[in-house]
């Protein structure tokens, strides 16, 4: 087994590969010491404790995860977070703008677009992410861009109705 | 019966917790954090049966930041007796006991945990645990062993959930001379996982003097707490479980789980805080409902009358418990037929045992009922709908009593009226758009109403607000919401005076959540407290202000602006701050358990019921079936809150098409294992998936199922929903298909 060569050691810091993350995390900026191998998910659940960012599978899979990075959405269980130095990181504790919810977060209460609140957080960071990049022209491609994000409560009608509150699509005529 | 003043019940209240939820403020159990946290990570077996021969801890106990790694080699000693493990929701057997000695018994036993500074520690060190098995012979795959089939045990559990009713008539010699007959023993549905988004997950926090603090993800408080005291061996005064935040169960969390122990006895044992979450993976190495094999045979007059019902099941589960669910009962509920043989029968195999899930049995069981009734709907030439209509129950049969309400044909109508069902073409493969076949179905649902014993405290604070307090949880159901609007209604007062508390085990007892009896449960309790309190204010407004209020009923008073009142004359008035003072407490509290009386309970039979309506458009060529649009009538009393509960039936029906056409774990038999432990694999339906779902909710009064006329809402939305489907596609494509989920190639 390779990694017996490794000596017992209870402190994680000793670990020579221990690196300097520094990101922007909901506009504050952030330097965390962290090994390669952590995911953004785990720098921010972990390290961070924020833990709005939720963990469904870390595989990919289910979109709990998402946040937006330099302006985009990216799965933070896919993404290490060392490769992410210098980046300009919003989870969902950044989205409402100092107190004042974002009009998304409205429309989902509004629209009770979530029962257990797990896939909320991702559901909401994908959103903003998706409007973002302002592809969708109608419901039926919202539906089709959302649908990296699940939700086992079946809120989807709700999520799809609260979005199309607050997203007018460019008319590209 | 008193009559409680109705003002915030039946407002569309959006959630109160909605703020903390969309900023991610809201906490769940994996989400608590310690200075001194460590990290656990399960081990599982990778064999379905047999004995751990050695697991070579030695070197990675070397590597860095591993604190432990519990096996069952050196677990702390436990409680000796099976019954010791057992919980509330325990089927008859012996439950399972985690790292209990060296045998496995299913594929993904939790058989190591390794605990370690880091989660990624202690991830890479579980990764890399070598373990020897010795392996033996073993069989997963129920319908292979059918000739095993047998009666379940009973025990506590089957209280709850009735065996079938003995044989009524002759069902033989009905069967026989009716003139249409309609018989199928193939009728199916495989494995099915919960899959909560959140996995579970177990934060213990060692305070020291033997006293935990537990972050737990579950369904009942008190289960956990009830399960980790007698394991441990541990007082219930040191074991205090909270789940303020649930991201969903759907029953998965109404039987401790393994993280619970494992977190729990890592905490005991190292003295440290530690928490325990599992994988998706590991999501499926506990129940799951059972894949179910069955047979139906109904039998009917010319002019519909149904004559003869024979519905059989055989289902899975573990060697180690019996667990049952109430799968046949429900067509003699449904529909008056005089001959009836109803059987239901288990096939012990080498997994986990089941466990409920979302609708546990109902979904099962009206799958082929409801099919059946169309297949003889078609046989009679006759519309569907009618046929229910003809049939229609007017009392249980089965037991031979009235429903305490029923408003099921208000269902079928409003529902048939608003979906268009009439506008339908009868004939199979008759309605198309361009290159898709379209069909329409239709199915019955129903889900009984029980009602359990649980406690509720009221209180009247030092700052002269109430707060309503009782241990159960909310699982995203809108407990809280619920809870809130009938506590104010119960206490008299608006929403921003009354604060109600939950999720803690110090807390009132109330029992796990599940069956959809949450708000007739607590709902009753939360009402019979706050009546409580409000007599005590006002024997202690009669001792500081005797003659004013001396003829004066609980009734009769107000409590507004910070005063009793008398309704009648406002001007009589005592204020709360000197109620408080005047009963010398800093508080003044009342406390009530309510328990359903079992008289009431024996007289009817209390259920909800539901009709669905669904449209499906089937490719012509590629056989990929969409549900276009999908209505549900619901008949369950008084709706508290349109707003809550049109998202319980809505996600419920999501629940039904999943069933119907996308969920399933399948199990390679030769290796005895769940090859689809994800959720790429395992598929649920996501947004592009679901289209237009309607909810209607028909208006229907119950004096009877509890004081708040309301039955539950968390199952009935399924039930009917994947035989409606299943009926849409043979309306659609002329083809019956008897397994769930239907697949595009078996239209092929
Ligand atoms: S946790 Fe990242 S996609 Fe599921
Ligand atoms: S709200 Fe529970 S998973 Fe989406």
């Amino acid at each position: 087994m390779e990694t017996t060569q490794l000596s017992r050691n209870t402190n994680t810091s000793k670990i020579d590969c221990i690196r300097t993350v520094t990101f922007t995390i909901n506009g504050q900026s952030t330097q965390l010491q962290l090994p390669p191998w952590v995911s953004l998910l785990d720098a921010l659940r972990h390290h961070l404790h924020l833990t709005g960012t939720k963990k469904g599978c870390d595989h990919g899979q289910c979109g709990a995860c998402t946040v937006m990075c330099d302006g985009k959405r990216i799965l933070s269980c896919l993404t290490l977070a060392v490769s992410k130095d210098q980046s300009s990181i919003t989870t969902i504790e950044g989205i409402a703008d100092n107190g004042e919810l974002h009009p998304l977060q409205k429309a989902f209460i509004e629209y009770d677009a979530f029962q257990c609140g797990y896939c909320t957080p991702g559901q909401i960071c994908s959103a903003v992410g998706m409007m973002q990049e302002g592809k969708a022209q109608n419901r039926a491609e919202v539906q089709e861009l959302m649908s990296g994000n699940l939700c086992r409560c079946g809120a989807n009608s709700q999520i799809i109705d609260a979005i199309m509150e607050v997203y007018i699509p460019e008319t590209h005529e | 019966m008193e009559t409680i003043n109705q003002k915030q019940q039946g407002k569309a209240l959006s959630r109160l917790e909605g703020a903390l939820k969309v900023t991610g403020a809201a906490q769940y159990a994996g989400e608590y954090s310690a200075p001194d946290l460590l990290y656990g990570h399960v081990v599982n077996s990778t064999i379905p049966k047999g004995k751990i021969q050695k697991i070579y801890t030695e070197e990675i106990l070397k590597l860095p930041g591993i604190i432990e790694i519990f096996t069952h080699e050196n677990r702390p000693s436990l409680a000796w007796f099976n019954f010791q493990y057992s919980d509330m929701d325990a089927p008859p057997g012996s439950p399972f006991r985690p790292l209990h000695d060296a045998e496995i018994k299913y594929y993904g036993q939790p058989v190591a945990l390794v605990v370690a500074e880091s989660f990624e520690e202690a991830r890479f060190a579980a990764s890399v645990l070598k373990i020897d098995y010795e392996k033996e012979a073993f069989t997963t795959n129920f319908t292979n062993q059918l000739d095993d089939a047998r009666a379940p045990k009973r025990g506590f559990a089957t209280l709850l959930k009735p065996l079938p009713p003995k044989p009524k008539g002759d069902f033989d010699k009905a069967f026989d001379e009716s003139p249409v007959q309609v018989s199928a023993d193939d009728y199916y549905h495989g494995t099915e996982h919960h899959n909560p988004m959140e996995m579970h997950a177990t934060t213990t926090m060692f305070e020291g003097e033997g006293k935990l603090t537990i972050y737990d993800k579950t369904q009942g408080t008190v289960n956990s707490q009830l399960y980790v005291a007698n394991v441990f061996g541990l007082s219930f005064k040191d074991v205090r479980v909270i789940a303020p935040y649930v991201g969903g169960a759907f029953g998965s969390g109404l039987q401790p789980q393994y993280q619970l122990f494992m977190s729990v006895m890592a905490a005991l044992e190292l003295k440290r805080s530690v928490r325990v979450t599992l994988t998706r993976a590991q999501m499926y190495t506990f129940g799951h409902r059972p894949p179910t094999l069955q047979q139906i045979k109904v039998a009917a007059e010319m002019d519909g009358k149904i004559t003869a019902l024979h519905h059989k099941a055989t289902a899975e589960t573990s060697r180690f418990e019996d667990y049952t669910e109430v799968v046949v009962n429900w067509g003699n509920i449904l529909y008056p037929v005089e001959n009836t043989k109803l059987d239901y029968e288990l096939v012990p195999v080498d997994v986990y045992s089941p466990l409920d899930m979302r609708a546990p049995g109902g979904s099962t069981g009206l799958h082929p009922l409801e099919c059946a009734l169309d297949e003889l709907a078609y046989e009679l030439k006759m519309d569907p709908l009618d046929l229910r209509l003809k049939n229609y129950a007017e009392q249980d049969d089965s037991e031979n009593r009235p429903f305490s309400s029923k408003e099921l044909k208000e269902c079928y109508l409003q529902g048939a009226e608003k979906f268009g069902w009439y506008n339908r073409s009868p004939q199979p493969r008759s309605m198309r758009r361009g290159n898709r076949l379209v069909g329409y179905g239709m199915a019955t649902g129903i889900w009984e109403s029980m009602t359990l014993p649980a406690k509720a405290e009221a209180t009247l604070t030092k700052e002269g607000k109430f707060r309503v307090r009782s241990a159960v949880t909310d699982i995203g159901t809108g407990t809280l919401t619920v809870m809130t609007q009938i506590a104010a209604d119960a206490l008299g007062v608006g929403l921003d005076e009354v604060e109600f508390e939950y999720g803690d085990s110090k807390m009132p007892f109330a029992p796990i959540q599940g069956g959809s009896y949450t708000v007739s449960t607590v709902g009753s309790a939360v009402v019979a407290a706050c009546q409580a309190l409000r007599k005590r204010l006002l024997k202690i407004a009669q001792k500081a202000n005797g003659s004013l209020f001396e003829t004066a009923s609980e009734s009769k008073v107000s409590l507004t602006n910070g005063h009793l009142s008398l309704s009648e004359k406002p001007d009589v008035a005592v204020s709360f701050q000197e109620l408080l003072t005047v009963s010398g407490k800093r508080m003044i509290k009342a406390s009530k358990t309510n328990i359903p009386n079992p008289l009431t309970l024996k007289k009817y039979t209390r259920a909800a019921h539901s009709a669905a309506f669904v449209e499906v458009e089937v490719d012509e060529e590629l056989g990929v079936i969409n549900v276009t649009r999908a209505l549900t009538a619901v008949a369950a009393g008084t709706i508290v809150n349109p707003k809550t509960a049109r998202s319980q039936i809505v996600g419920g029906m999501v629940w039904g098409i999943s069933k119907a056409l996308r969920e399933e774990t399948i199990t390679d038999h030769r290796l005895g294992r769940y090859m689809n432990p994800n959720l790429a694999e395992y598929h649920i339906p996501v947004h592009a998936d679901i289209h237009d779902l309607d909810v209607i909710f028909v208006e229907e009064k119950d004096d009877i199922v509890n004081p708040l006329g309301s039955k539950g809402l968390g199952e009935i939305g399924i039930v009917a929903l994947p035989p409606a489907i299943a009926n849409a596609v043979f309306h659609a494509t002329g083809k019956r298909i008897h397994q769930l989920p239907i697949h595009f190639d078996m239209l092929l």
